[in-house]
């Protein structure tokens, strides 16, 4: 049975409506904050701004204490009201989407330190234009999944999950390129393995978004897809009804 | 994990059948009267024998109905009426050769408030025992002993047999109150909110014991606590207005409802 993004709210006890729409809240201010803060990253990085990079590091204590925030009221519904169904979906949901948020918040501050490192090298950086490119569509899709999650849109959340693969092909390139620039001038391979920690951080960030938006299924549809390859699920039971 | 992957599994109105050797009761287009007004609508579910199955439904659902009418107890109201089969192991449960008491030994009951019988412990499980048949007081020994083990109670009555049933705590008269019913060998154990009248601690004693039990018989639980059903019970049916909704695993009913009307009931929405 399908359900939308308004069904939590229809419950006989009003706190508990309460309880789960601030449950969704909590998620999306954390969403928001992990989004931020991969933009300022890679920001960061592309305009060699050392103080946003260091404003990335010191954030991140908000995002770890915002998982912990979460986590806590997920315990207090499941312990308080023991959660059925679409409900305890929900509990669920949420509690799998804050490790993920809260990965992507590390992956985030992981591309701040290279960024740190790389403004005080002197000379020119190659590779950024490959961050530029594969920064830009793992932002989207995380954006996307994060707006999959709030609308409940299953659709929205599988194009995601398709995305992530086009990612891997991306990273898979960029690194090869990279590598050439290495044997090429033995002098970069410090910033360029810089370079390549940030990629690798970013292609995280887009197996982080693909989770998210792998839980937006389970949460709607009830069926479980992670570890299922996208091309064998029926696009019928995905379908908003 | 894959097969739930198809489409075919968000069909609406699922209907669960189990093969002839899974199957203990089978109740097929049943409908029942009270005075003309309909309690059971066309129910059509099949009970796995060596499983326990939950009925949940609101108040006035037809719970208590269905689970009264697999004991026949409304044979004496003469108000009812009904149509349909109850198939207890193929057999009717209607038909004119069957012998009602007979019915009552192969499908026992239990109620929500204890009723132990005013006598003693002893003397309450060896009552159905008597009545069925002349047995060497060491063999009716053993059965009781037998029994008040099984139900779990075994332990804490063993050296007081001969002590006042009604002395006994809600929780222990409740599992005497099962002994009872266990030592006349019954194929179905029907519970009608066995532990809604008992205390945290006794409800799960309860809880373990049908779980227990599961490996002798077939058992079916009316219950108002739907953690109670959700614990307990193999299969989950829905029942709302006398029409069964959803009949599925327990599992695949709490975490995800085929349909809408059971998401709400068990989740405690407005309908």
């Amino acid at each position: 049975m399908d359900i939308t993004s308004d069904t939590h709210s229809q419950h006989i006890s009003r706190q508990f409506n309460q309880e789960l729409e601030e449950l969704k809240t909590h998620l999306m201010a954390m969403g928001g904050l992990v989004e931020k803060q991969v933009q300022d990253a890679v920001f960061a990085l592309l305009e060699g701004d050392s103080h946003l990079a260091e404003k990335v590091r010191d954030n991140d204590r908000q995002v770890n204490d915002l998982q912990l925030q979460i986590d806590d009221e997920c315990t207090r519904v499941l312990a308080r009201r023991q959660p059925a169904a679409s409900d305890l979906r929900l509990v669920l949901a949420v509690i799998r989407a804050t490790s993920d948020l809260e990965r992507i918040g590390d992956e985030a501050s992981k591309i701040a330190r290279n960024a740190m490192l790389l403004s005080e090298s002197n000379g020119n950086v190659r590779g950024l234009i490959e961050v530029r490119h594969i920064s830009e569509h793992v932002r989207k899709m995380l954006r996307d999944a994060l707006t999959a999650f709030a609308r409940f849109d299953t659709e929205l959340a599988m194009q995601v999950v398709r995305e992530d693969e086009l990612v891997d092909d991306e990273y898979g390139s960029a690194m090869r390129s990279l590598m050439t620039f290495m044997m090429e001038d033995s002098r970069s391979i410090s910033s360029v393995l810089s370079i390549m920690w940030v990629l690798r951080a970013l292609e995280r960030v887009g197996d982080h978004a693909d989770n998210l938006a792998e839980y937006v299924v389970y949460l709607v549809k009830g069926l479980d897809i992670r570890h299922s390859d996208p091309d064998t699920i029926d696009p019928q039971v995905l379908k908003k009804s | 994990m894959l097969a739930s992957l198809s489409s075919e599994n968000v069909a609406p109105a699922p209907v669960m059948r189990f093969s002839a050797e899974q199957c203990c009761l089978s109740i097929a287009q049943f409908y029942l009267a009270y005075a003309g007004k309909t309690a059971l609508h066309d129910l059509t579910l099949d009970l796995p024998r060596h499983h326990v199955t939950a009925f949940i439904g609101p108040s006035g659902c037809g719970k208590s109905t269905l689970l009264r009418a697999i004991n026949r107890l409304h044979d004496l109201n003469e108000s009812v009426t009904h149509s349909g089969h109850i198939q207890l192991e193929g057999q009717d449960i209607h038909a004119p050769d069957m012998n009602v008491t007979e019915l009552r030994r192969r499908v026992g009951m239990v109620f929500q408030t204890p009723n132990p019988f005013p006598m003693s412990i002893y003397e309450n499980v060896a009552f159905g025992l008597r009545l069925q048949q002349r047995l060497p007081k060491r063999k009716r020994d053993d059965i009781i002993e037998w029994a008040l083990t099984s139900a779990a109670l075994w332990d804490e009555v063993k050296d007081q047999l001969h002590r006042s049933a009604w002395q006994l705590s809600g929780g222990q008269q409740q599992r005497l109150v099962i002994a009872r019913t266990l030592a006349i060998k019954p194929d179905v154990l029907l519970l009608d909110e066995p532990a809604s009248a008992l205390d945290p601690i006794s409800t799960l004693k309860i809880e373990e014991l049908i779980r227990n039990l599961k490996s002798q018989l077939t058992l079916v639980l009316v219950t108002h606590n739907m953690q109670q059903a959700a614990r307990v019970s193999d299969y989950t049916a829905f029942l709302q207005q006398g029409e069964l909704v959803e009949y599925g695993p327990t599992d695949q009913v709490f975490t995800n409802p085929r349909l809408q009307r059971t998401e709400n009931y068990i989740t405690g929405r407005i309908t």
